[in-house]
């Protein structure tokens, strides 16, 4: 790789990682997120023009801050119709690294407020915070770039128009806000996971971005424990990606799963962020869906999986959140520690689960494990017409047909 | 400062009784007094029921309504308030009184 085209490789990740701290700047200086984002966009153009031939400053987010905050002006004067922005933007630029990082935080609470619907809070914390285009999140939630761009634009007016602070809540709403964030980041995530549509099982180019997301909150605010617990949680489900599909990309059972393929690295660093916030003994969901995830990960070819912890922590989570989606997932557990009879009368008495094709994927493998070979493959059957995407319903209906006794015309 | 339309839907049909109503409207007049009091009240009222409503639409008369459906527009307060999430907690504390079926809906004045 020629000098240049290495910088022009560097200036697309500096873009990447410093996008949303300088739109969070912008904002504050501007008070509105268009200003915003077309400034940051018009000084990351300046430095793919300038960066190749003059080499990358010292310090790159300080010069796209400083280069967007002139352009605005410029952009502002010329325009001379919103005199209150420019008035806004016309005092001393004395912000400090510690600023910026409290206009990230900011922005992230603007982005996931609760009066926003969840897609568009998913859909403005990609694009502001992200830095991602409105064209590659069409692609990622598989809508039409037009109806994105609409939603971005919607919701953007709302914080306009309805007057949504740009600010960091205060203590006594913390807690439920910063749940409201985390929920945006594991929504983000999961989508790339399990992908509620299209040919292939998993995104990875969300889950990626989630948990890069996640990190930069982390160290936003690193006294939370339950976004470490949910930074933790991400990377120990993503370490076992590589070895959740086969060379076809059909799905492979946690089961069945080559250990081998699993990412250590990424294992070990979700394990040791777990114990870093267990360790402040104010647990909570995202904690105790990591340490599940963690245990899961414990188990190796030799040494089965501890079933009996798991469903421990199943029982504290279902304690402090008690949704028919976690009595669910702890049936799943209990299954495993005193049969799927237990599991099964468990699974079939949960409410508000129709439709949700987890739950009929849960039910056929007990029925099958109880010898109901028949009602088991109708399940499988069920489960596979309810999933998003294609290889998980290739999966089902495998799983459905192994089932049925070979019929007169097979 | 920015001003917000609190408005309350509520089913149509007769009234909570007395004993219902009575100790509702009297915190909802003691909310009233708090916003007074917080420089945040600017006007609030209850509405006769929507079936005394009339509507104008290109000089035709109709009785009843505009919209449609069992829910309606029962009452409203404007406040003063610096952003949404200010408005928002007055909201919370009027749902807090009114509650279900009865909705409040938070809407910037422009």
């Amino acid at each position: 790789m020629t000098e240049i085209a290495g910088r022009v490789s560097e200036i697309e990740r500096i873009f990447r990682a410093e996008y949303g701290r300088a739109v969070a700047v912008l904002t504050r200086h501007f008070g509105d997120l268009d200003v915003a984002e077309e400034a940051v966009q018009d000084a990351f153009v300046t430095a793919v023009r300038r960066w190749p031939e003059l080499g990358i400053p010292p310090s790159p987010a300080g010069w796209i801050i400083t280069t967007a905050r002139n352009r605005a002006i410029d952009r502002l004067r010329r325009e001379s119709a919103r005199p209150s922005l420019e008035a806004a933007a016309s005092g001393p630029d004395e912000t400090s690294a510690a600023e910026w990082e409290d206009d990230m935080l900011r922005l992230i609470f603007t982005c996931c407020h609760p009066a926003l619907a969840p897609a568009a809070r998913v859909a403005l914390t990609l694009r502001l915070l992200g830095g991602l285009s409105t064209g590659e999140i069409a692609r990622a939630f598989l809508v039409p770039e037009a109806t994105m761009a609409q939603r971005i634009s919607r919701a953007k007016g709302k914080i306009r128009d309805a007057g949504i602070p740009y600010r960091v809540p205060r203590d006594a709403d913390l807690p439920a806000r910063l749940s409201g964030v985390l929920a945006v980041l594991y929504l983000i995530f999961n989508e790339g996971y399990a992908a509620s549509a299209g040919d292939t099982l998993t995104r990875p180019d969300l889950t990626a971005e989630a948990i890069r997301l996640a990190r930069t909150l982390v160290a936003l605010m690193p006294d939370e424990p339950e976004a470490r617990g949910l930074l933790a949680l991400m990377l120990l489900i993503e370490a076992r990606r590589p070895a959740r599909t086969d060379a076809a990309g059909d799905l492979v059972l946690l089961a069945d799963q080559d250990c081998g393929r699993w990412n250590g690295p990424l294992i070990d660093e979700g394990r040791t962020l777990l114990r870093a916030c267990l360790r402040r003994n104010r647990p909570g969901p995202y904690q105790i869906q990591a340490a599940i995830n963690a245990v899961h990960a414990d188990a190796s070819a030799t040494n089965g999986t501890d079933w009996p912890q798991i469903l421990l922590l199943y029982d504290q989570l279902a304690a402090l959140t008690p949704t028919p989606v976690v009595a669910l997932h702890r049936a799943v557990a209990l299954a495993e520690v005193e049969g799927p009879a237990a599991a099964l009368e468990i699974v079939d008495g949960l409410p508000g689960l129709d439709g949700y094709h987890v739950r009929d994927v849960v039910r056929a493998d007990l029925l099958r494990r109880l010898g109901r070979a028949g009602e088991a493959a109708a399940a499988y059957e069920e489960a596979a017409d309810q999933a998003g995407n294609e290889a998980e319903r290739r999966f089902l209906r495998g799983r459905a047909n192994a089932l049925r006794p070979p019929g007169p015309g097979s | 400062m920015r001003q917000y339309l609190l408005s309350v839907y509520q089913p149509d049909g007769d009234p909570p009784p007395p004993e219902i109503l009575d100790p509702i409207m009297a915190e909802l007049g003691k909310l009233n007094e708090e916003m007074r009091a917080a420089g945040a009240w600017v006007f609030a009222c209850g509405l006769h029921p929507a079936s005394t409503a009339t509507v104008l639409r290109d000089q035709v008369m109709t009785d009843g309504p505009f919209t449609e459906g069992k829910e309606h527009l029962g009452g409203f307060t404007v406040i003063n308030a610096p952003d949404l999430d200010a408005a928002l907690d007055w909201g919370r504390r009027m749902s807090a009184i009114l509650r279900p079926p009865l909705s409040i809906e938070v809407r910037p004045v422009v």
